[in-house]
């Protein structure tokens, strides 16, 4: 086996620039696998850490009337829950409401979160206190969509528990930048106590945020752990991720055609040498083996190759970041202006993997044409 | 001394003014505006921003409860047709040939963009049942002497907390009409015109309706045929009607 390891390593140096082409193809696939893996996990792990630290806390106890995505449900589904069962939970009301920002109307999500509170970023601090008589504080995309900024003051209409109509102006008192668009597009944020008094409906809550891991079971609530709120989230990022799979499995086939090619050009050229080895007592699976490792090697060459080039770019591309454009970050997916790739050891061991058999695969393919050949024609050189 | 007393009492207790009773009034205003049943043919002008665009519809309505509408132009919202029964109502789509009952949320929404919500369409009480009326002072509007009524409401399930109303004090018509929030921001306006004898009643044809917080000139809402006390068909109440 040494001795197959290293025939093919002379042959392969002696091939000079065509070696170095196929291993350098091979390489920019290899590279590029391990960019766009690492890209998408990277965003994974900061949408994770977003909607943790912006949404999600340690879990969710939500009304059982109320789903999320279902605006219809925001109406009727909210209720108080017992006082033995509301610690280490944060309270959060929905209403409905339209404020009129220049003179058009704007359907909004009113929300009443407890304040203080530290299990979110949003900086309910700014609504503690404020002075205004209804503070108010929204996300950067909100500020962006209706022209808002700071000390804006801007009229709200909303209705009470009854369905009467009421309005009234509300002053933003912050903006607030999260990568996390479901608590920022169409939002405004307020004390719930404010909303309790606006709309009547003292004590109610629509879901409450958990700072505890532990589930709590309230009849007529339903509690969802973090890692099921999160699933959503990583299901999108394994579909992205099959479906960008496309572009590198094709940049892979193009490389590994090019190997394909070589070792059928290779086993076509080389017969004199075939006949030589079986005449000097190599049998032809061992012939087949020094073809098939001199294939694989190209791969090996690939890695140290992608390696010199690939270490120092996928380094510096992982601590500046990737710019993401504007518009994709409204999307409605956690998406932060930045994404810093993360190169996982399992991604790294499993890339170097897939390079490495598929290429042994694709040089074992046409050498299985030397087992058919005649030893006697072969060292003749006669084509077969 | 005794009859002074009866005076200043008297002057106290009436607010100084010799109005009529806001529920006579009111009273009035239903006996002009209430019918049986009414066949109407309208149209609806949105005015938007940059342009304005015309909706024109037939209407068919029993009493306060029951309604059917069907819109007869433009091409986009043409076979369109709207089923109130009660406190429920129902759209018919014929490009998806789906029959729809909004609720909750979207009773909130505009009719095709208008400034009038469903909801605004389904409010069937009448105002003497939800509000105490009285009246506050008269004015002139367009030469013509009106009383200004205020309306409070009486019961807690009201879209809006108290109203005003300017009613022609000869032809019992209201020609203004304001709707206000809790907070006492106004927040609707409609002024009704082009007011005209039909049938033995006085009739405003032109309703402008207008969301006091949105630029713009609101919605004009024009009958340009009214039938009272027509015989309307029971079928045309009816679910199946929309599919017609």
């Amino acid at each position: 086996m040494i001795l197959a390891f290293q025939l093919a390593y002379r042959n392969l140096m002696g091939a000079g620039l065509r070696t170095w082409l196929n291993a350098a193809v091979l390489s920019f696939a290899f590279v590029v696998i391990l960019f766009f893996n690492g890209l998408l996990d990277g965003w994974n792990q900061q949408a994770k850490r977003d909607n943790i630290e912006w949404e999600y806390g340690k879990g969710q106890l939500i009304h059982t009337d109320y789903d999320p995505f279902d605006p219809f449900s925001v109406q009727d589904g909210h209720g108080i829950l017992p006082t033995s069962a509301k610690e280490n939970l944060v309270p959060i009301l929905i209403r409905q409401a339209s404020v009129y920002p220049e003179g058009r109307m704007l359907s909004i999500s009113l929300k009443g979160i407890e304040v203080p509170q530290e299990i979110l970023g949003l900086p309910t601090d700014l609504l503690e206190n404020s002075k205004a008589d209804i503070p108010t504080i929204i996300g950067k995309r909100m500020a962006t969509s209706a022209n808002l900024k700071v000390n804006d003051e801007l009229l709200l209409r909303w209705r009470d528990k009854n369905g009467t109509f009421d309005a009234k102006n509300v002053t933003i008192v912050g903006i607030f930048d999260s990568n996390v668009p479901t608590i920022d597009n169409g939002q405004f944020w307020i004390p719930i106590k404010k909303l309790w008094e606006m709309t009547g409906m003292e004590g109610h809550a629509t879901m409450f945020i958990s700072e505890a891991d532990q589930p709590v079971d309230v009849p007529g609530w339903n509690f969802r752990s973090q890692e099921d709120l999160l699933r959503e989230l990583s299901e999108i990022i394994e579909m992205k991720k099959a479906s960008s799979s496309i572009m590198y499995i094709l940049l892979l086939a193009i490389a590994l055609l090019a190997i394909f090619d070589t070792q059928v050009l290779s086993i076509f050229r080389r017969q004199k040498e075939i006949g030589t080895y079986i005449s000097l007592g190599m049998t032809r699976q061992q012939v087949v083996g020094l073809f098939t490792v001199e294939g694989g090697m190209y791969s090996i060459f690939a890695m140290v190759l992608g390696c010199a080039y690939g270490i120092p770019l996928l380094l510096y591309l992982s601590a500046t970041g990737i710019g993401i454009p504007e518009a994709s970050q409204n999307m409605g997916v956690s998406l932060a202006d930045r994404i810093y790739p993360v190169y996982g050891i399992v991604l790294i061991l499993g890339t170097i993997a897939l390079v490495v058999i598929s290429a042994t695969i694709v040089s074992y393919l046409p050498a299985r044409k030397i087992a058919k050949m005649d030893p006697v024609n072969a060292i003749k050189g006669k084509l077969q | 001394m005794k009859s002074l007393l009866v005076i200043v009492f008297s002057l106290i207790i009436g607010g100084g003014g010799d109005f009529p009773d806001a529920n006579e009034i009111l009273k009035k205003v239903d006996e002009n505006l209430m019918s049986k049943n009414r066949i109407t043919e309208s149209k609806m002008v949105i005015y938007g921003r940059r342009n304005s665009r015309t909706v024109t519809s037939k209407g068919y309505s029993e009493g306060d409860t029951k309604s059917f509408t069907e819109y007869l132009s433009p091409e986009r919202e043409k076979g369109t047709k709207m089923l109130k029964l009660e406190d429920r109502l129902w759209i018919y789509s014929p490009s998806t040939d789906r029959t729809i009952q909004l609720s909750g949320h979207m009773l909130r929404q505009s009719v095709m963009g208008s400034d009038l919500s469903y909801e605004d369409m389904m409010e069937d009480r009448e105002l003497t049942e939800i509000y105490n009326a009285k009246v506050i002072g008269e004015e002139t509007i367009e030469d013509r002497k009106v009383w200004i009524l205020e309306l409070t409401a009486k019961v807690d399930d009201v879209s809006y907390e108290s109203r005003k109303s300017w009613i022609d004090q000869e032809r019992y018509v209201p020609l203004k009409e304001e709707l206000y929030a809790k907070s006492g921001q106004l927040l609707k306006r409609i002024t009704l015109s082009q007011v005209e004898r039909l049938d033995g009643r006085w009739f405003p044809k032109k309703m402008n309706y207008k969301d006091m917080l949105k630029d713009g000139k609101g919605t004009d809402f024009i009958i340009e045929k009214i039938e009272f006390d027509a015989d309307i068909p029971d079928y045309i109440f009816s679910k199946a009607s929309l599919k017609k």
